[in-house]
């Protein structure tokens, strides 16, 4: 999976938390724009991110809101309505092979869906954005430590590391985020690091330490202002790979468990109709994707306006 | 370039180290002992011999230096369930993983190259447009799905192929045997094509916009030339590439193989996993995590020969 292969970084540095002079036109008499009014604008101009967006707010709006959409119960089996074709009445996407409304259960699990492909990438974020800020501003000892522990990290696929891990502990939707966050916190830490050890040894650091500014004032304006930009741009990557990972490891029975409603384990029990209703079977493996390649559109978008390369 | 290789090759062995501590490590997470969770209601007298002779009652570092030691001299120990030895039913779950692993890794190459070379070449015409769409699709996609949907098509509605397991034939060079290799080649083949294609065609953009390719075309050499010239210089970043989709595909294979069940490593892993048979676990992953690092450090070792200004750095 290229989200997780080794980032290799050249941005430009922001002089000072949030400006970045080269790239600053003035548009109106007067109006000096911020680096990130710049970016949201590039962001507004962009109609791959606008729609992936706008699709990503729907299924989470959607998700959200779901016990109060005036959905059926997600999880009532009617052995009567199995495997109904998508627009039947009462039932626009069918039913599931045991008589649940597909809609119903598409809209839920969204719910966990989702939430396994964001929740893991925060932790991680804040897992690996503290280890990869340490090994970048003590450097020395710290830093071999932690770079050599995240190397040997590296050297599994993703996905093998996820089932591992997953597989060790044994199915369960908690589990299984737990094997995420594992296998995101080394990428997370080598980009946090990367830059910030570039940062570090930038003059206007220098400068600002010169003029007696403390470590935590370093920290939180000039490297965390550098490295929010990359470090976003690859958390969206992220996100489209943890329900990548998320949903396939359901898939094989290491995640959500039946009957809750999930994108992944409705792909594995209705992998059995593919013969009786292929539409149906079909459905919930596109709404992972779907997701997944939003997240990936909006991180391209982010970062052609950031102007970050990883 | 010599003390490169030797340096690099040096550094695997930590990393080979790491990873069998964490590969152990994730076994020993389990909770019980691997014997407990696969004997159920047994004597208790039993199950303390079993263990004994399984060498589970010893302290952890102690078995893991015990595990270590064995693992060296290729005894991955015995599989709970089966009795059968674990080697033995690696190697042969082995060889079908790396056969439609082969198989997708050439087929998404060619795929990925072609249509990466196309796309940087025509940069901002339709054909640029259809495969970065197309490329960002396959890493999007989950492959699974990939596989059901074809599943759909070729097995359940035109027939032609089969949808599960490895054939009944002896070899891979058999009619038979190619039959059940398709689809899942062409599922595992989805993503390393699009990584592929993408790092093609960003290669063949960066090298277009080289003084060099002004040179060429100032002295009047033919367009084939200097594509020639552009395809030379963009290889090896684009093998490269490819080098490391290969492993993954290989530890990836486990989804691919679930769908077709495809008695390879994957399918190995999660029978093992289900089963809570420790040692085939352990021989899995391990065997997997090994390869990979050594892929890492063929695709590095040929990259720095491609392009010495790496190793001198």
């Amino acid at each position: 999976m290229k989200a997780l292969d080794a980032p290799a970084i050249t941005l430009e540095f922001n002089t000072a938390a949030g400006e970045r002079a080269e790239l600053d036109v003035p548009v109106g008499p007067g109006a000096q724009r911020t680096y990130w009014q710049n970016v949201r604008s590039r962001v507004a101009r962009d109609p791959y991110t606008m729609v992936c967006l706008a699709v990503l707010l729907l299924m989470g709006i959607a998700a959200i809101l779901a016990p109060w959409l005036g959905l059926d119960d997600p999880t009532a089996a009617n052995s009567a309505r199995r495997l109904l074709p998508p627009g039947s009445p009462g039932h626009p996407l069918g039913t599931d092979e045991l008589g649940r409304d597909m809609l119903t259960r598409l809209i839920y699990g969204a719910r966990l869906s989702l939430a396994m492909g964001v929740l893991p990438v925060l932790a991680a974020l804040l897992v690996g954005g503290v280890l990869g800020l340490l090994a970048g501003f003590v450097g020395g000892r710290t830093n071999m430590l932690i770079m050599r522990v995240t190397d040997v990290f590296y050297a599994f696929p993703s996905i093998l590391l996820a089932v591992a891990i997953a597989g060790a502990l044994g199915a369960g939707i908690m589990n299984a985020a737990v094997a995420i966050v594992i296998v995101f916190v080394p990428s997370i830490t080598r980009v946090t690091e990367s830059v910030t050890t570039q940062v570090r040894s930038m003059d206007f650091v220098e400068a600002a330490r010169a003029s007696g500014a403390s470590t935590y004032a370093i920290i939180r304006t000039h490297i965390l202002g550098n490295v929010l930009g990359p470090v976003l741009v690859y958390a969206t990557v992220l996100v489209s790979v943890s329900i990548l990972i998320a949903a396939g490891l359901s898939f094989i029975g290491l995640g959500a468990s039946s009957p809750a409603a999930e994108w992944g384990l409705m792909l594995n029990t209705l992998r059995e109709s593919i013969f009786l209703a292929p539409f149906n079977a079909v459905l919930p493996g596109f709404m992972i994707f779907a997701a997944s390649m939003c997240f990936n559109l909006i991180s391209d978008g982010l970062r052609s306006a950031m102007d970050v390369r990883i | 370039m010599l003390k490169y290789i030797l340096r690099r090759v040096l550094y695997t062995i930590p990393i080979a180290i790491g990873v069998s501590l964490i590969v152990f490590t994730l076994i020993h997470l389990a909770p019980g002992d691997p014997l407990s969770a696969v004997m159920g209601d047994v004597d208790q007298k039993m199950l303390a011999e079993m263990r004994a002779s399984f060498g589970y009652d010893k302290p952890l570092p102690v078995q893991y230096f015990m595990w270590l030691g064995n693992m060296l001299t290729g005894d991955m120990g015995y599989s709970l369930r089966s009795g059968a030895p674990v080697f033995p039913m690696l190697v042969s779950a082995a060889r079908n993983t790396m056969a439609i692993g082969v198989g997708a890794a050439v087929l998404g190459f060619l795929f990925g190259v072609i249509s990466g070379f196309l796309a940087g070449y025509h940069h901002g015409t339709w054909i640029d447009k259809a495969v970065s769409s197309a490329a960002i699709a396959g890493v999007s996609m989950p492959h699974y799905w990939l596989a059901i949907i074809l599943v759909i098509i070729f097995s359940v509605n035109l027939g032609w192929l089969p949808s599960i397991g490895a054939g009944s034939a002896s070899s891979f060079w058999s009619w038979e045997a190619w039959r059940h290799m398709v689809l899942p080649i062409v599922a595992l083949a989805a993503i390393p094509a699009a990584i592929v294609a993408r790092s093609a065609r960003a290669a063949v953009m960066e090298i277009l916009s080289m003084e060099f390719v002004e040179a060429l075309r100032a002295r009047g050499l033919s367009e084939r030339h200097i594509l020639w010239h552009v395809a030379r210089n963009a290889l090896p970043v684009v093998l490269a590439v490819m080098g490391l989709q290969f492993a993954h595909l290989l530890g990836g294979s486990i989804l691919v193989e679930t769908v077709f069940t495809w008695p390879g490593t994957g399918h190995l892993l999660n029978l093992a996993i289900f089963d809570r048979d420790m040692p085939v676990l352990q021989g899995t992953i391990i065997l997997l995590a090994l390869f990979f690092v050594l892929t890492n450090l063929v695709v590095d070792i040929l990259q720095a020969w491609v392009d010495p200004r790496i190793s001198r750095s």
